[in-house]
């Protein structure tokens, strides 16, 4: 008997102080998001869970110095025991991708010594190199047309076809 | 930016099919787009599409500088219409002659020299240069 009603207090005693603990921390956890969400500008997402006066701490910083500030921000906060603080950063940016090489590229003669590697093995061309451009004149397959669109593409040579017919 | 929207299809279709390093710039009237495709298969889908949005491809307006991944050691097949494949000393046609490749053989990829001429070798040993143009990365 002596026993159970030990129990009985030990259950009570636990009870009532975990019950009395729960608003305080919901206070901390409140009062905490309020000094995170003043901060705009460092930390985004800002998420906060109290339990036993142990902050937990997660959300987006910007930089590391931020994780720090809103560590220190925290801790300051009444009744906050210790900080565990789970930030993440931004997501680094894509890698930068170069643009086209066929922009800067120029028609000169190696150049233009691949086009007419190129064209050898085509029957019924001629080609003849204006300004920046490889002028055709003939009239080809579609299968030849495809082939020698491909090899100026490779070859990074812009292109004049309105002269290149179609076989007939 | 006009011509960016004409060939809309064709570089949202590069995007969803993963060409690698995608880019894209418009300048002096010519799209400019380079990238690496995964296959032969992607590459040969994308020259369709251009055929199909610029019929005959003719406006000239379009600078595909697409090219198929294939490190060095990949396996080559010669897409020659019926004809041997040239292997020369050099990444030209004046170089000399130094093998050839029959049509369909499978054939080592040594090095990328360029877009237009890659460095092979044949399973006979034969070690040169060869048009690109005329080699499909399996």
């Amino acid at each position: 008997m002596k026993l159970t009603k030990l129990l009985m207090a030990i259950a009570i005693i636990t009870t009532v102080s975990f019950v009395s603990c729960k608003p305080k921390d919901a206070d901390i956890k409140a009062a905490v998001e309020a000094k995170l969400n003043a901060m705009p500008d460092m930390i985004k997402g800002a998420t906060v869970d109290v339990t036993d006066g142990v902050a937990t701490l997660g959300g987006e910083c910007k930089d590391d110095m931020c994780k720090t500030e809103c560590e220190k921000a925290a801790k300051e906060v009444k009744g906050v025991k210790s900080v565990v603080a789970n930030f993440t950063l931004p997501a680094p940016p894509p890698p930068a991708v170069a643009p086209p090489a066929s922009l800067t590229t120029t028609l000169d003669a190696a150049a233009q010594q691949k086009v007419k590697d190129g064209l050898k093995d085509i029957k019924g061309v001629t080609v003849t190199f204006e300004g920046d451009k490889a002028v055709l004149t003939g009239d080809v397959s579609k299968a030849d047309r495809m082939k020698i669109m491909q090899m100026l593409a490779a070859a990074k040579v812009k292109s004049d076809v309105s002269k290149l017919g179609d076989k007939k | 930016m006009a011509l960016q929207e004409k060939y809309a299809e064709l570089i949202q279709s590069a995007t969803t099919i993963g060409v690698a390093n995608l880019a894209v710039a418009e300048q002096d009237g010519v799209l400019h787009v380079s990238g690496t495709a995964k296959s032969t298969a992607d590459y040969d889908a994308l020259w369709a599409l251009y055929n199909k949005i610029d019929p005959n491809m003719a406006s000239g307006d379009l600078m595909m500088n697409i090219d198929i991944k294939a490190d060095a050691g990949a396996q080559l097949k010669v897409t020659t219409d019926s004809t041997n494949l040239n292997i020369r000393s050099t990444p030209t046609t004046e170089g000399a002659i130094v093998g050839k490749a029959a049509h369909e053989e499978i054939v080592t990829l040594v090095e990328k020299t360029d877009d237009s001429w890659w460095k092979i070798k044949t399973a006979n040993g034969e070690e040169g240069y060869a048009y690109a143009q005329y080699l499909s990365p399996l």
